[in-house]
């Protein structure tokens, strides 16, 4: 059996490569090229550099494994950048990693894998796969504070038949320890914090320069209709915002609305922010099939912790999300993520609050 | 494993081996110096620059400029020429050259020179009577490659030096790729300047050499102790520069042998090829190609996962241009050619060379028919 491995050049997927090593495998270490400066060269800063290929191709040598630098330049541009840029300019936060793992990694990279004369795709999340009777099971990594299932909510029976994430089983504690022990080089690297194609600058300045659509400027208004002024753009708003108004105002306020036919944002209490529900589009089912008689908890962020909530089937792909207790700062654009307590149900995504 | 990217880079020839041997170890003197293990040193490297200056036909051996490497020659060439005597003045090349000319070039543009480059057609050859227009009284230097580094195509060097000869222009010439194979001596090829890569025909990387009369005005690139005429400053590099010459001998004895030889071998790759998988097309098939070279495309499949099929079944070739992540880049080479990203995607180039064994080509074939039977 063969495993293909995406090494980013972080310490997860260094890692990873290494137990499926262990695991007996015979592996094959590769690095997607997503982004690439106007010289056809990889970014110096960011996540996916020139650096992060080195040390990659560093720690596949040392394994002793093939290692490629593949280039996914023109899909990632079409299918993740310029629908992060799109989603802004209607009005929405976007999950690009979310997006590069329904529309890249886990589609065309994983579609590929027996072209490349592999068995498996394995990357470095922190989620586990488990396989029963019933099938495939994606569920939470077993470092809670590292847990990555929300971003793979999207994947189906047959994704998860031909992907390993050896990487879930372990605390982040235990991949250093690993790594260390190993004398990897990327053993003690940081985490990557910033987007992948956008590197050491701001989003907002590069969402500005490439999508100016969604840098529009526009009013900025009380929920009460009163106008407080002009914003630049709605790139610098997202539902639940605090901070980095440009208003000063007596008490704490809130974006709690983004209006892009006339990119009006409009500002509130605390508790205007406080939505009942939600609309979730383009929703898929780990299993294939909605779940019945599960009590389900939906997370709506990243870093959100999944909330009681009934589910219901709106048809067309689309789901409804009644929270059991009102919840802020529900961002259209971000993932719903359907859970059962360790265990992901499925997800979509965001496409507005329900009041 | 084999072997099929010798346009990339060869093995070391054992005789470049022995050769350079003594300058790894006791004769490690600087030539500059005034003491008895410089004098030795030096006395190798003058020896070494006589030889190269016989292997390929120069009146001189001070015509013979040794340098670190093929692109450091070119740089030489282009950039010295474009700038000799303080002025700018304007240079001519085709679109298809290697990117030591093309950003040499581009780099001159930027201070200002003049630059044009003369476009190829679908098989790769060159419009002779454009490349004549293109070249003006304040021409500089024409850089015509002997032969592509990607597709194999080669031009025909006695005619561009034809045109080039009565104009003013100095005309140089890559002949990187071609030496190993084709005829490149200062009489074969007609030209003013001609740039050779050791590790391209059996020598050691970092080494090459520029031939360049004494009477050509060039701007040093390489500014330093004034080694080589002042044209290349920097200690010399004695132990790969013998180990070049001793290579470029062996290949200029060789290689009417290593010619036969190695078409033979890439005739029956083709041919091979060919007849298990009917709709490859190989690239400038019409044209005079390199006998070492067989640039192809398998419709529907890319390079990226050919080349990396291949790798696991231990045949090592390549595409034609990578980056320096080692992704596979779009071939500005072929895109010159009119050819479309999608169809450039699919090109890989299999490189023969004087290791290949004779089966090399034949063995290789059936497993790029197997690797693509299993992805069709």
């Amino acid at each position: 059996m063969r495993a293909l491995v995406a090494m980013s050049g972080g310490v997860d997927s260094s890692v990873a490569a290494a137990l499926m090593l262990d695991q007996g495998y015979e592996v094959v270490g590769a690095t997607l090229k997503q982004w690439e400066g106007a010289d056809g060269a990889m970014p110096l800063a960011g996540c996916c550099t020139v650096s992060d290929a080195e040390d990659a191709r560093r720690v596949a040598a040392q394994l002793d494994v093939p290692y490629y630098v593949l280039d996914y330049v023109d899909e990632f541009t079409e299918k993740v950048v310029d629908h992060f840029g799109e989603m802004y300019a209607a009005g929405k936060t976007p999950n690009p990693c979310i997006e590069c793992n329904r529309r890249v990694r886990f589609s065309v990279l994983l579609e590929r894998t027996r072209a490349l004369g592999c068995d498996v795709l394995v990357t470095g999340h922190h989620a586990r796969i488990r396989h029963d009777a019933a099938g495939y099971h994606l569920v939470k990594g077993v470092d809670g504070t590292k847990d990555q299932s929300y971003v793979l909510h999207m994947l189906g029976q047959g994704d998860l038949a031909q992907v390993r994430l050896p990487i879930g089983e372990m605390t982040k504690t235990a991949v250093r320890e690993y790594a260390a022990g190993m004398g990897l080089r990327t053993a003690a690297k940081p985490d990557s914090q910033d987007l992948c194609f956008i590197g050491a600058g701001s989003y907002r300045d590069f969402i500005r320069e490439r999508f100016p659509d969604a840098a529009r400027p526009g009013p900025l208004v009380t929920s009460d209709g009163e106008t407080l002024g002009i914003h630049e753009g709605m790139v610098d708003f997202t539902i639940g915002q605090r901070k980095g108004l440009g208003v000063a105002l007596g008490e704490p306020r809130y974006v709690v609305g983004i209006d892009p036919t006339t990119a009006t944002v409009t500002l509130g209490t605390k508790d205007e922010l406080l939505v009942a529900g939600c609309q979730v589009e383009d929703v898929s089912f780990v299993s294939g099939r909605p779940p019945v008689d599960r009590d389900v908890t939906v997370k709506i962020r990243y870093r959100a912790q999944p909330v009681a909530a009934k589910i219901a089937d709106e048809g067309d792909g689309s789901w409804r999300v009644l929270f059991a207790d009102p919840q802020a700062a529900v961002a259209p654009g971000q993932a719903a993520v359907f859970y059962h307590g360790d265990e992901v149900l499925g997800g979509g995504t965001i496409a507005r609050a329900v009041r | 494993m084999i072997y099929l990217d010798h346009a990339a880079t060869t093995m070391v020839r054992p005789e470049a081996r022995t050769a350079m041997a003594p300058f790894l170890d006791d004769v490690f003197g600087n030539p500059s110096g005034i003491h008895e293990i410089s004098r030795r040193a030096k006395n190798a490297l003058e020896s070494a620059r006589e030889q190269a200056a016989e292997l390929i036909g120069a009146a001189h051996p001070l015509e013979v400029v040794f340098t670190g490497g093929g692109t450091e020659a070119d740089n030489l060439a282009v950039v010295g020429a474009a700038l000799a005597g303080g002025e700018r003045r304007a240079v001519v090349t085709t679109a298809v050259e290697h990117e030591a000319i093309l950003e040499s070039v581009a780099f001159v543009e930027t201070l200002g020179c003049r630059v044009d480059r003369v476009p190829v057609d679908g098989d790769g050859r060159l419009d002779l009577a454009e490349l004549g227009s293109r070249i003006r009284t304040d021409t500089a230097v024409v850089s015509v490659m002997a032969a592509n580094n990607e597709t194999g195509v080669i031009f025909p060097l006695a005619d561009v030096a034809a045109t080039v000869r009565n104009t003013p222009a100095l005309f140089h010439t890559d002949a990187v790729q071609a030496f190993i194979s084709e005829e490149i001596t200062v009489a074969t090829t007609g030209a003013d300047m001609i740039t050779l890569a050791s590790h391209k025909f059996g020598g050691p990387k970092g080494v090459g050499l520029l031939y360049v009369p004494r009477d050509v005005e060039l701007e040093p690139v390489i500014h330093g102790g004034g080694q080589e005429l002042g044209r290349r400053s920097g200690t010399h590099n004695v132990a790969a520069i013998v180990g070049m010459v001793a290579a470029m001998e062996v290949s200029v004895a060789e290689r009417k042998l290593m010619h036969d030889r190695v078409a033979a071998i890439r005739d029956r790759f083709e041919t091979a090829l060919l007849a298990a998988v009917p709709d490859v097309v190989v690239t400038g098939a019409r044209s005079p190609r390199l006998v070492q070279h067989s640039h192809f495309r398998v419709p529907g499949v890319t390079a990226e996962t050919l080349l990396i099929r291949l790798d696991q079944e231990g045949v090592a070739a390549a595409a034609g241009s990578a980056c320096s992540s080692g992704a596979i880049e779009v071939s500005h080479v072929l895109a010159a050619m009119g050819m479309s990203d999608g169809e450039a995607a699919e090109c890989v180039r299999f490189s023969f060379g004087w290791s290949s064994g004779t089966d090399d080509g034949v063995e290789a074939a059936e497993r790029v028919a197997a690797v693509v039977a299993g992805l069709r």
